[in-house]
């Protein structure tokens, strides 16, 4: 069909089919030769074997400090102490609890963030009279550490759940509200020109152009919105600790500083800072990656 | 033939115009004061008509097609396409990166109101018409420089207009990519019966192409002077036909600029 109305409306006679070939074989070459396709290599050596090394480290410095008793015991546990007190938990059977209690906490205030922070920080981005309200509280917010609000939270709500979760969300929605400001202004004025040629404006322009559009920066307030919840939430448990509330991270934490139990002090500072990492390793980073794999803004390798 | 009675019964208006522009000015306001960037522009582009638009940097030849595509107002004068919201082409492809090939047409086809039944199926068409039957599910990211303009053509073939404007959109690839990209061009023209309104400052690109050619000056951009270029398509741009337009257009263009520097 292609070819018929080519040869109807080409005024000069010969062999329009002939270029037309041409044309695709050229372009056909041409495709060949310019698509690159990202290599597929092996990168796990690069990426697993350089924090692997870095602990190692770590945990070198640590014991040589012990053993040439560079530090008093009392200052600086042995790392075995540490690893002493984790198998008492685990042999008691608390240890995921004790987790799982900080855990679920934690990622059910970040959900709750994330209801909150996302509506806000669009409103804050895209009406101009909203930003210049909220804009600056948001960010002042931000660099306030949400540890200063454990005392009021407890004094409206009490201690109970309700507390944390109060702590969480003023410490995590001005991050996650944040991100998506920022990930809404550095959306490139071209994607929203072309979204609007295509008839993307009003909410469907949200939608299908500035939402897609913010999301790296938008990933990135997410992390540190995780971050930033976590944190709150360990502040609060470390202050307020109540049978009621459980035993959780902060609590454990808290305990051992009582019982002038150092190992188990170092302990809890560990197994926060795991839990803080895996969390981003296993939910955030990859989210992040693809999205930017995805869009060509990560080169492999 | 098809094709046409089609465009008639979607409704050209009775002037059977593509696009009409009635004294068109447009102005900024800038430190310096007001700056007249477009001067009592009066254009009309006949359906399937392709018309190129040359000046050098600076002329507001962008500026004009933002007027036509609406993304911006003009200052006085007024602007007519009787065939709904123009499709509009950038140099920069402005495919979107979170969406692969085929989703960037489909998202287009969803925008101008198309069922979701029909959406994929008809994007499978738009890209074949470009010769990319086999990119629908490729990423943006994995195409090269040629492959993505072709898919941004097929997007906005998909928003279905009697109209496309382009702003320099080969001016970012190589030179035997930019001839291919002109070839599949001036075949798309003659397949769909589209009116083009093309935007550039290449001098030979605007013979090969248009079939009307016209000269914007610049600071205020005003028309010139127009040429009717009737050397038979398929053209090459090594033509000596187009050459010897290009020399005489290249003139003008070259006195236009040159009238810049005297005062």
């Amino acid at each position: 069909m292609a070819s018929t109305d080519i040869a109807e409306s080409t005024s000069t006679p010969g062999t329009p089919g002939t270029t037309t070939d041409d044309l695709a074989a050229l372009e056909a070459g041409l495709d060949t030769i310019e698509i690159r396709r990202t290599p597929i290599r092996e990168t796990f050596l690069k990426k697993v074997l350089p924090p692997f090394l870095a602990i190692t480290l770590v945990l070198a410095v640590w014991q040589t400090l012990v053993s040439t008793d560079t530090t008093d015991e009392t200052k600086l546990p042995a790392p075995s102490a540490v690893w002493d007190s984790l198998t008492q938990l685990w042999l008691q059977g608390t240890l995921f609890e004790i987790i799982w209690t900080s855990v679920s906490r934690g990622l059910l205030g970040f959900l709750l963030a994330l209801a909150i922070g996302t509506p806000l920080g669009l409103l804050v981005a895209r009406v101009k009279a909203v930003r210049a309200a909220l804009g600056p509280i948001l960010s002042g917010l931000q660099s306030l550490p949400s540890v200063a609000w454990v005392p009021p939270a407890v004094l409206w709500f009490g201690l109970n759940d309700t507390m944390m979760f109060t702590v969480i969300l003023l410490g995590a929605v001005p991050s996650i509200a944040n991100g998506l400001v920022s990930g809404v202004d550095q959306v490139p004025p071209l994607f929203l020109r072309a979204g609007r040629t295509l008839g993307a404006t009003g909410i469907k322009g949200v939608w299908h152009i500035v939402m897609p559009a913010a999301l790296p920066g938008y990933l990135a307030g997410l992390k540190q919105g995780w971050a930033f919840s976590w944190r709150s939430l360990m502040a609060a448990e470390i202050i307020a600790s109540s049978p009621d509330l459980g035993l959780g991270l902060g609590q454990l934490l808290e305990n051992g500083r009582n019982n002038i139990d150092l190992p188990g002090v170092f302990l809890a500072i560990l197994l926060i800072l795991i839990v803080g990492i895996a969390i981003d390793l296993l939910i955030f980073s990859p989210l992040e990656r693809h999205v930017l794999h995805s869009r060509g803004l990560v080169v492999r390798n | 033939m098809a094709t046409n009675f089609a465009k008639a019964a979607r409704g050209i208006n009775a002037a059977g115009l593509a696009a009409g522009l009635e004294h068109v000015s447009k102005s900024f306001v800038s430190p310096a004061g007001q700056q007249l960037v477009l001067d009592d522009i009066s254009l009309d582009v006949a359906p399937g008509e392709f018309v190129t638009i040359l000046g050098a940097s600076g002329c507001g030849k962008s500026t004009l097609l933002n007027l036509v595509a609406g993304l911006d107002q003009p200052t006085t004068g007024s602007i007519n396409t009787p065939g709904g919201r123009p499709a509009l082409m950038f140099q920069e492809h402005a495919l979107f990166p979170w969406l692969t090939a085929g989703k960037n047409i489909e998202l287009a086809l969803r925008l101008r109101g198309v069922p979701k039944s029909e959406r994929h199926t008809e994007a499978k068409r738009l890209l074949e018409l470009v010769r990319l039957g086999g990119a629908h599910g490729k990423r943006v990211h994995e195409l090269s420089g040629g492959m993505r303009q072709r898919v941004a053509m097929a997007r906005a073939l998909a928003q279905d207009s009697d109209l496309l404007l382009m702003d320099e959109p080969f001016a970012a690839v190589d030179a035997i990519t930019r001839d291919v990209l002109h070839g599949e061009l001036t075949r798309i023209w003659e397949e769909t019966n589209l009116s083009v309104l093309f935007v550039t400052h290449n001098v030979r690109e605007a013979v090969r192409l248009a079939q009307r050619v016209v000269l914007l000056s610049s600071r205020p951009g005003r028309i010139a002077k127009e040429w009717t270029v009737d050397i038979p398509q398929p053209r090459r741009i090594e033509d000596s036909a187009v050459a010897e337009l290009s020399l005489e257009i290249t003139e003008h263009l070259r006195r236009e600029i040159r009238r810049h520097g005297q005062h």
